[in-house]
């Protein structure tokens, strides 16, 4: 190769190994903030400021969801595998909420540990498959284990 | 050795305009039966003869546009930092013109991309935008997109944009590995990806098949629109020589 041309590689080289270690360094320290969402565990762990407007993801326990019989009112744990976090919501469920489903709110954190969520949003998997397939599968619930978000 | 001399010959002659021009005239009409004739298949099969999905009903049918359209908006970023740093390094007129081509169709992919994520994010998820990790930086890209178009014209050399293009593309490709992990590195709203190269795909394979149809007609679309864009690019940019008024008086 052309020492000229050979230069202007490794010039280029350096520009992109340079400017990818700067956007890693600033990402790697902005992680907490990168994260869409609190896993439960991190509101167990305490991580989670009170009185502030926070996400919190994670699996719809099975039969946890209890609706009020006279409001929209709905009261629901969210797991990880590791520690569950209940959440209050008192407006429409979207169509694919659903126990043992995935699911992140929007709300605060109260002194008792509840979640008052503003905003409830199904988070859908990546499996695709037909009703037959489904339904001789048997278990339709996507993370009924918790443990993958 | 005798080989790869050819290889060498090969790639310089393809760094000339001319005999770029002269030489994918043929080609187009071939990219555009394939692409066409791929993309009416894939969306035949994918909307009309696919199964539902068992959760999200038909609302999952807009993958068939939406996986398309954001693979091609990735791979499309790689060819045109490539196509910069080739002119960089050889100084080859036609690889900054493949770059500038590059920039147009790549923004508009993702554009497509993240419109239909927008559409398809109301019925399932409960909103049409959050600022997610995958979805925040798929919006970076479109802003390096347009942000490569608009340096394209900021200049009055030709030259000195190629070159502050090529410089821009290269310090973007930081941003396509994180695209492709933002869904395994962070906690996103935004599902990991279905269609996996080392394990097993999570998509069943009667909805896969019409999916993997409409990939291929994309990347046939992809390079059909390239080369087309490619070659109308060159044309203004060599008006002044004499195969150029050539070409145009036959065409004429």
């Amino acid at each position: 190769m052309h020492p000229a041309r050979k230069q202007r590689l490794i010039l280029l080289v350096l520009l992109v190994a340079l400017s990818s270690a700067a956007v890693g360094f600033v990402t790697y320290a902005m992680r907490n903030n990168i994260n869409y969402f609190y896993a439960p565990s991190a509101f167990a762990a305490g991580d989670v400021p009170f009185d502030r407007r926070i996400r919190a993801g994670g699996c719809v326990v099975p039969d946890s969801v209890q609706r009020a019989p006279d409001s929209l009112e709905v009261r629901f744990a969210l797991t990880d595998g590791e520690a569950d976090l209940e959440v209050m919501y008192d407006k429409l469920l979207p169509d694919l909420f659903a126990e043992g489903e995935a699911a992140v709110v929007t709300g605060v954190l109260m002194r008792d540990g509840t979640v008052r969520a503003d905003q409830v949003l199904a988070k859908h998997d990546e499996n695709y498959t037909p009703p037959e397939v489904a339904d001789s599968m048997g278990e339709n619930a996507s993370c009924a284990d918790g443990a993958k978000l | 050795m005798g080989r790869s001399r050819l290889a060498w010959e090969w790639f310089h002659r393809l760094g000339s305009p001319r005999w770029f021009y002269h030489k994918t005239g043929a080609w187009l009409p071939w990219l555009a039966l394939a692409s066409l004739v791929l993309l009416a298949v894939g969306s035949a099969w994918g909307l009309g003869f696919a199964p539902q999905d068992a959760k999200q009903g038909n609302s999952y049918r807009i993958i068939y546009i939406h996986v398309p359209a954001a693979f091609l908006a990735l791979a499309g970023y790689y060819i045109m930092a490539v196509s910069g740093a080739i002119g960089l390094i050889w100084k080859m007129k036609l690889s900054f013109v493949v770059m500038r081509a590059a920039a147009p169709i790549g923004a508009a992919l993702t554009f497509i991309a993240l419109f239909t994520g927008a559409l398809w994010g109301k019925p399932t998820w409960g909103t049409y935008w959050v600022w997610d990790a995958r979805i925040t930086s798929m919006l970076i890209l479109l802003l390096l997109y347009i942000g490569v178009l608009a340096l394209s014209r900021a200049f009055s050399r030709e030259q000195v944009g190629d070159r502050a293009c090529a410089l821009l593309a290269l310090v973007g490709t930081v941003n396509i590995p994180i695209i492709y992990k933002s869904v395994d590195w962070w906690f996103t709203l935004h599902q990991p990806a279905s269609i996996k190269l080392t394990q097993s795909n999570s998509i069943d394979p009667s909805m896969f098949y019409p999916l993997l149809t409409m990939i291929a007609g994309f990347y046939c679309f992809y390079a059909w629109t390239l080369i087309a864009h490619t070659r109308s690019l060159v044309l203004q940019r060599e008006w002044r020589t004499q195969w150029v008024q050539q070409a145009l008086g036959e065409g004429s």
